[in-house]
């Protein structure tokens, strides 16, 4: 029998009470890789991602079956420890949602909750996620300023320092720059690169340039199956299913 | 030629549809116009009259400002009379304030209820609810809480029952309502992604609550407040049916007192246009509108830093 990966699932499917959003899928997330998760709309990626950190628990009428893996333990198991898990695994969304507080209190919010009050290990975790996120520079003399007043791409950046404050080991993206400009699409993107040095990274993109970018392995997912999942220039340029290429091809336009 | 050429009739006939918008188009700016002027007009004399009948206590009858406001002697039939205010707007400003005091918490809650615990239910059967509480009367409230609360009060905490206390209670559960909607309002229009990424932290529900949804909504919840401030600081009928109507500052909850609403309400009918007991009234109903003023230049002030 193969080991399944550190991070994967394994026959997971979603229902929206009776609607099944995801239909059995197993797929593993290897270490300091980005895997790219490309799809027509609906098809179930968002479902899927959110599904990984449990955040679908959130949503009422939704249940699942099936597992998902995380160095040998059953996240789907009932007394999985919620909590612990979303600390280890980050989430950043299309729409940057930063809190309606400082930049520095954005950050500094993850971290008070696992108990850290000293004010100067504070600081340095504002500085480090700051600077991992490639924001530090921006806005290293305006900690005290509101969010809200950074522009979209800085805000989306911050908000991936936020999700960094509490030292994931995963961090999940779901279309994090589809609502931004080139230029921020291409730092957000700079960034994702970046960190998967340490961390596995799964995202979510309608571009196929920027999955093709930043990817090192790509899921088609299709009506909730996953249709085909390799490296991504295997499936970028020499997909095994037929409607893996014309996805691919219709979205290269 | 043939098709340019057009019989007069046949002219005006073609230029009718475009008249008759235009007509349309003047009819209703004329119609708009003349409601907005009629309703300006209407707020000015409102105020115009009240200035003027409130000023006059003043002006014609020689009350010192000072003896007003700060008197605490109200007794407008005695020889000579008095005409000290204070008893009523302290019992006014208490009531309100003890009223909100009780609200507050208990309407935040139950927003709080509705919008995060229950949000189907709540909005299905709890918000409208709600709403029909706002609606019902305020003679009904008094009478219930001259049916219950006093008699309450007078068996289980002493005194007579009606008083300062039973003003506020009627008063917090009339105003229970136009809070709770405000503040449900508010936590339902929060955007999603606000409690995701608190979720997504790993905040539990009420560390979420309490540290990302209550303090984002604050200013709208201030405005609930004081919306129902508002409210209980001029609501008449039931505050007078149980608050007793002494003319006197309060020294305990229990005492009877009377609020500038009270007192200008059971003075009215009592008192002849133009004279100084008449004018007086119209001097706390001067105070109730200066109050009102505040209080929507608060709401004001604080929906413009909601919307930062
Ligand atoms: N909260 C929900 N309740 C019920 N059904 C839902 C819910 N969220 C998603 N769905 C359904 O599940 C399916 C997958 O939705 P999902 O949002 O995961 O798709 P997606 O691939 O992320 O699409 P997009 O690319 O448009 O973001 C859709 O059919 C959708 O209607
Ligand atoms: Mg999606």
């Amino acid at each position: 029998m193969v080991m399944p990966m550190p991070f994967s699932t394994e026959d997971l499917s979603i229902y929206y009470g009776e609607f099944q959003a995801i239909k059995n899928i197993s797929m593993g997330f290897p270490a300091a890789s980005v895997t790219a998760l490309i799809g027509p709309s609906g098809c179930g990626k968002s479902t899927f991602l959110r599904s990984l950190n449990r955040m679908n628990d959130e949503i009422a009428g939704s249940r699942s079956t099936g597992h998902i893996w995380m160095d040998g333990i059953d996240l789907t198991a009932s007394g999985t420890d919620v909590i612990k898990l979303r600390q280890r695994i980050g989430m950043v969304w299309q729409r940057p949602n930063p809190f309606y507080k400082s930049i520095y209190e954005n950050i500094a919010f993850g971290p008070r909750y696992y108990g850290i009050k000293n004010r100067k290990q504070l600081d340095e975790i504002v500085e480090t996620s700051l600077r991992r996120a490639a924001l530090w520079d921006e806005v290293k003399d305006r900690l005290k300023e509101s969010a809200l007043a950074l522009s979209g791409g800085q805000q989306q950046r911050l908000c991936i320092a936020r999700a960094l404050s509490v030292n994931p080991q995963i961090l999940l993206l779901d279309e994090p720059a589809s609502a931004l400009d080139p230029v921020s699409t291409g730092k957000i993107e700079e960034l994702i690169t970046e960190l998967k040095k340490d961390l596995r990274i799964v995202i979510v993109t309608h571009n196929m340039q920027q999955a093709a970018r930043v990817s090192d392995y790509t899921a088609y997912f299709y009506l909730g199956t996953l249709v085909e999942h390799g490296e991504t220039d295997q499936i970028f340029t020499n997909p095994e299913k037929n409607s893996t290429q014309e996805y691919i091809m219709g979205r290269f336009g | 030629m043939e098709h340019s050429k057009v019989t007069p009739r046949e002219a005006q006939r073609r230029r009718l549809p475009l008249e008759k918008h235009r007509i349309e188009d003047w009819i209703g700016r004329i119609y708009t116009s003349v409601c907005v002027v009629f309703l300006i007009a209407t707020i000015v004399s409102i105020v115009y009259f009240v200035t003027s009948k409130g000023v006059a206590t003043f002006a014609v009858n020689g009350v010192g400002i000072m003896d007003f406001l700060f008197g605490t002697r109200w007794a407008p039939d005695a020889s000579p009379p008095a005409f000290g205010a204070m008893p009523a707007i302290a019992g006014s400003f208490l009531v309100t304030l003890l009223a909100a005091l009780i609200a507050s918490p208990l309407s935040i809650a139950a927003a709080l209820f509705m919008t995060e615990i229950v949000p189907t239910f709540g909005k299905r059967i709890l918000q409208p609810a709600i709403e029909l509480l706002s609606g019902i009367p305020s003679v009904v409230y008094g009478f219930i809480g001259l049916t219950l609360i006093v008699p309450f009060l007078r068996d289980h905490v002493g005194g007579q029952g009606i008083g300062v206390g039973a003003g506020a209670l009627v008063l917090s559960i009339m105003i229970l309502p136009t809070i709770t909607s405000v503040a449900a309002d508010a936590l339902a229009n929060l955007q999603r992604g606000q409690r995701e990424a608190s979720y997504a932290l790993g905040a539990t529900r009420w560390q979420t609550i309490y540290r990302v949804v209550l303090p984002t909504v604050l200013p709208a919840l201030l405005t609930g407040i004081v919306l129902g401030m508002a409210r209980a600081f001029g609501e008449a009928l039931a505050v007078q049916m149980v608050i007793g109507n002494a003319p006197f500052i309060p020294t305990s909850l229990l005492e009877s007192a009377s609020t500038l609403t009270s007192i200008i309400t059971l003075g009215m009918g009592n008192t002849a246009m133009n004279s100084i007991q008449n004018n007086a009234l119209w001097s706390m109903a001067l105070v109730l509108m200066l109050m009102t003023f505040v209080f929507i230049m608060i709401i004001r002030l604080l929906e413009r830093r909601n919307r930062i």
